[in-house]
């Protein structure tokens, strides 16, 4: 019975989007006034209903409800609880009803809390939000139905891929979609402001914080699934510019230049059109990684079970959407009237700049992961890794780099670069002494050396905005503002240590041997099997010491699950302050005398936990200043409750109003 | 003053429209050169990369062809499509199920002796069929009646 | 700030993002429409049956080896195991198939017994043999490279034919024109 409710409350969400579409369309028109009193409850209620039935599926998930396809495909009963509630979200089924009921609770949340903009503007917004869900529910009604039944029931079920067995897998794609879902959001305000020609610092104001957060959401599933893929693949790396995580970095690129663009906006007026675009563009690119993850057109590392004709699907919304915001752009953005005008000289011109250049890498990386789909056409197989877009995004990363040394110094409207060059020597100084260094322990190749320079002086000048204040009372923007920016340099230089100073060693030990592996001396104390869950595995115990210091147990795992079978690597990782030893047990190889050997792949990675460590850094700081504009916001919505309590005797809604 | 101004956003636009076209023209260039082809062993053998080109090699392993060497971590085998057989050498943790007469994708460059030198190996096995549409049980039994 | 200024973004820029767009629209509807075949074929296709000897992985059935197929008559052997689901999907087609006369000798795949016995309760045992391959060592010696497959064994033990994924009922003619022609 619960599976029908849940199909039921999403058939009536999908019709309540269609009502908030048809009210919010219609209260545009001259005579519609009256609809426009229906949109906020009814895209509320939307929501609400949304998440009831995603609730739905996580329960059925919880019980291991076999009756229900998508449990008995993707869950089985031994299973450890976490991951059956994760389980939910595994898969394309439920990833997408997971998709709706994030977006469903934005437009619910906008429709709730957002006063600032213009009535029509926010009419078009909702409609606009409707619009896009509605192409969503279709998709989950008509060609992903999560809650389809199975007969006869399967004694148990398939079980989840192992390899998305793993509690950071389990919150990563949740983190995603909340920023992919509060770019669709961006979105609608876009659209909304292209339909009625609104566009300006308020709308800048109320799209940011939707921007900001979204975009702290994105940072933080890219540092994670980064991470993930780090200790979970056994490979050593942290970033493979697979196609999977070329589709996540593509919206950061377009938030991150979105969320600067719109502080232009808010502040200057300025930027105007291109804004729009941009608002346009970064859901664009969540839609269209979504899509070329969920479409196995292109072949990954991270594959998903694929299936072309849901791809057609999604092709099609994505042709709908993005097609319709992009003429609508084409139509509309020519009658945007002209921003504030500002000397390239000024914040404004290196915002410019820093927008150009994470555009470019935008470009650059949406053109390597189609290439592969464009030689296919042409009948050449090819693919396209590290070596084309490592160097390629470099060449634009290193002169934004470089401009975000002062850039955030520069006053708005204009300046003189003289005022700021005396303070930049300080991060001048700091940028030779790093290289310098770098270059005097042996570090030759050019990326990695400037990394290792630009890293520090970036973590030294993001803080010179901070000079001459206060440091209790800056705003917390401005703080927010330090902080990213100095994790980006912390992230740099921790990419920039592991291509410089990485040591690695590909043995094949005897039980009792010991390898160095640069500082480190291991022995290969023994190799036992060890059973969990819902796998067995050989488990190889390693005694570590640094530089003959304390001794240190690690435990990599060459691990079988049985439910789905399938084999794989576990790593076991230590960390020291400077850096990380990574170990991966592999096959055990018996010589013609019958010696058993174990082959072992030893990392030793100096200072590598900065890039995660720097990612979670410009999370925080973009955290801040969502608190600060929060803040804010209901400083702003408060004075104007008390306003009104003492003009008249509304006090009571004004209340609910700032709640 | 707003001549000045009108000149200086032409500039702006200017420097933004190089730039991306810079983008596109340098990832059209360094993907000509970057991008790494995809190769069965018929194709390799008859037109071999440059050897410091980095390509993929994809072909079934020969039975009988996998030999590991006294270090323990390489391995030496043949991939071949039945046309051409090229030998290969690995390196490394060779992924679960990689064994003779399964399929595999070497990533790689070919040496200038003719042995493609291996820096990772997919191999391509998937325990997990999806069908290809999922029909019940009972459709399948309808259908089953329909035939007799 | 007049909406005619020269130094605005030309007209046609304006369309170029749906330009641009509708280029990748283009791009991937290929590569969408394009098939793509990413099954496996056995190398083993029209060769014997390697040697192997697999003991019962059930008890209402004997084990499997490649002797059985050296009957002269040609059959099936049926890749499964009770954890794939769409060998469940599978189960009433080969049932199907037993009925019209065909002899399916089957591999259970790293299997356990009691939930093997569990899969031939619910789902029907067509099978006149099954051998149990728990490293899944002839499976990958016969060349398959996953559950459900099918491959239609000649008398003389020489492989003629690998069908991968579960039988369908369309299929059913397709196979049996197979054995036919393996006589």
């Amino acid at each position: 019975m619960l599976p029908e409710i849940g199909l039921g409350l999403l058939w009536l969400a999908a019709a309540l989007a269609g009502l908030q579409l048809l009210a919010g369309g219609l209260s545009l028109s001259a005579n519609g006034g009256g609809m426009a009193g229906i949109v906020r409850p009814v895209a509320i209620v939307q929501g609400v209903l949304a998440a009831a039935a995603m609730g739905i599926l996580i329960w059925l998930f919880v019980q291991t409800d076999l009756s229900v396809k998508l449990v008995a495909e993707n869950s089985h009963s031994a299973k450890p609880l976490m991951y059956k509630i994760a389980g939910t979200w595994g898969n394309h089924e439920g990833s997408m009803l997971l998709w709706v009921t994030v977006m469903g609770l934005g437009g619910a949340f906008v429709a709730a809390v957002e006063r600032r903009l213009p009535e029509p503007t926010m009419m078009a917004t909702l409609a606009g939000q409707a619009f896009v869900s509605l192409g969503f529910y279709a998709f989950l009604l008509f060609a992903s139905n999560p809650f389809a039944r199975l007969y006869p029931v399967p004694e148990d079920g398939n079980g989840l891929n192992p390899l998305l067995q793993d509690p950071g897998l389990a919150f990563h794609p949740p983190t995603l979609y909340l920023g992919y879902v509060g770019l669709s959001i961006a979105f609608s305000f876009a659209i909304g402001a292209l339909i009625t020609r609104q566009v300006g610092p308020d709308f800048a104001r109320a799209m940011r914080p939707w921007v900001l957060g979204a975009w702290i959401f994105l940072t933080v599933g890219i540092t994670a699934g980064s991470y993930w893929a780090y200790y979970v693949l056994g490979w050593g790396g942290w970033w493979f510019w697979d196609p999977v995580e070329n589709a996540s970095l593509m919206p950061w690129l377009a938030a991150t230049a979105l969320l600067h663009s719109c502080s232009v906006l808010a502040a200057r007026n300025a930027l105007r059109a291109w804004t729009v675009m941009l608002g346009v563009v970064a859901f664009s690119m969540s839609m269209v990684g979504t899509f070329l993850v969920r479409s196995g057109i292109l072949t990954s590392v991270h594959a998903f079970a694929v299936d072309p004709r849901r791809g057609g699907f999604i092709l099609a919304l994505l042709a709908i959407y993005i097609g319709g915001a992009l003429l609508l752009f084409a139509l509309r953005a020519a009658t945007v009237t002209e921003g504030e005008r500002f000397a390239i000289t000024s914040r404004e011109g290196a915002l410019v700049f820093n927008n150009v250049m994470l555009s470019s890498i935008l470009g650059i990386t949406l053109i390597g992961t189609l290439y592969p789909l464009f030689t296919e056409a042409m009948g050449t197989k090819v693919s396209v890794g590290p070596p084309y877009f490592t160097p390629v995004s470099a060449m634009f990363a290193v002169p934004m780099f470089v401009v975000l040394l002062f850039g955030p110094m520069l006053r708005w409207r204009r300046d003189k670069f003289s005022r700021v060059s005396g303070v930049l020597a300080l991060p001048l100084v700091v940028a030779l002494i790093a290289g310098g260094w770098a270059f005097a322990v042996g570090v030759r190749h050019v990326l990695p050396l400037l990394g290792l320079a630009l890293g520090p002086a970036l973590v030294v000048a993001s803080v010179l905005p901070l000079r001459g204040r206060s440091v209790l009372r800056a705003p917390l923007s401005l703080w927010g503002m330090v902080i990213a920016h100095a994790g980006i340099g912390v992230a740099l230089f921790g990419m920039a240590s592991d291509s410089a100073f990485t040591v690695e060693k590909l043995v094949a030990a005897k039980v009792g041997e010991v390898q160095q592996v640069g500082p480190w001396s291991i022995k290969l104390a023994e190799v036992a099997p060890i059973a969990g869950q819902n796998w067995t595995a050989m488990e190889g115990v390693l005694k570590a010491r640094y530089d003959g210091g304390a001794e240190v147990t690690l435990r990599p795992q060459s691990r079988t699950f049985w439910a789905p079978l399938q084999t794989n690597a576990v790593s076991a990782l230590k960390g020291r302050w400077n850096g990380q030893l990574y170990t991966v047990l592999g096959d055990e190889t018996v010589s013609d005398k019958g010696e058993s050997r174990w082959q072992l792949r030893l990392w030793w990675k100096p200072y590598v936990p900065l890039i995660w460590i720097g990612g979670l850094l410009v999370a925080l700081g973009g955290g801040l200043a969502l608190l600060s504009r929060v803040a804010q916001d209901l400083k702003r919505r408060l004075a104007r409750a008390k306003g009104g309590h003492r003009r008249d005797e509304v006090a009571a809604l004004a209340k609910g109003d700032a709640a | 003053m707003a001549v000045r101004a009108k000149h200086q956003r032409l500039v702006l636009l200017g420097i933004a429209l190089v730039a991306l076209i810079g983008a596109g023209l340098l990832a059209t260039w360094a993907l000509r050169s970057q991008a790494s082809y995809f190769y069965v062993p018929a194709d390799m053998a008859a037109n071999p990369p440059e050897s410091d080109r980095a390509v993929r090699l994809g072909g079934m392993v020969e039975r009988g062809s996998m030999k590991n060497a006294a270090d323990g971590v390489t391995v030496n085998f043949i991939v071949s499509d039945g046309k051409a057989r090229i030998p290969v050498r690995f390196a490394g943790i060779r992924p679960a199920l990689f064994v003779e007469g399964s399929g595999v994708v070497a990533e790689g460059k070919l040496g200038r002796d003719g042995t493609f030198v291996a820096d990772n190996l997919l191999a391509k096995h998937d325990e997990k069929y999806v069908p290809r549409e999922m029909k019940d049980m009972q459709q399948a039994r309808k259908a089953i009646e329909n035939t007799k | 700030m007049s909406k005619d200024n020269p130094a605005k973004a030309p007209r046609w820029a304006l369309w170029l993002p749906l330009a641009l767009f509708a280029g990748f629209v283009v791009l991937v509807v290929v590569g969408l429409v394009k098939p793509k075949n990413t099954d496996i074929a056995s190398q083993m296709v029209g060769k014997p049956l390697p040697a192997f000897t697999l003991r019962a992985a059930a008890d209402e059935r004997p084990g499997l080896a490649t002797g059985d197929f050296q009957t002269g008559k040609p059959q099936l052997l049926n890749i499964f195991a009770s954890w794939c689901i769409p060998c469940r999907a599978e189960a009433p087609v080969l049932d199907e198939l037993r009925r019209q006369g065909v002899t399916i000798n089957a591999i259970a795949i790293r299997d356990h017994k009691a939930d093997l016995a569990a899969f031939l309760g619910q789902y029907g045992n067509p099978y006149a043999r099954i051998g149990a391959d728990d490293v899944s060592a002839v499976q990958l010696a016969i060349g398959s490279s996953g559950v459900p497959e099918t491959f239609v064994i000649d008398g003389k033990g020489v492989i003629r034919y690998q069908h991968i994924g579960d039988i369908r009922p369309e299929q059913i003619p397709d196979i049996l024109r197979l054995l036919k022609e393996a006589q």
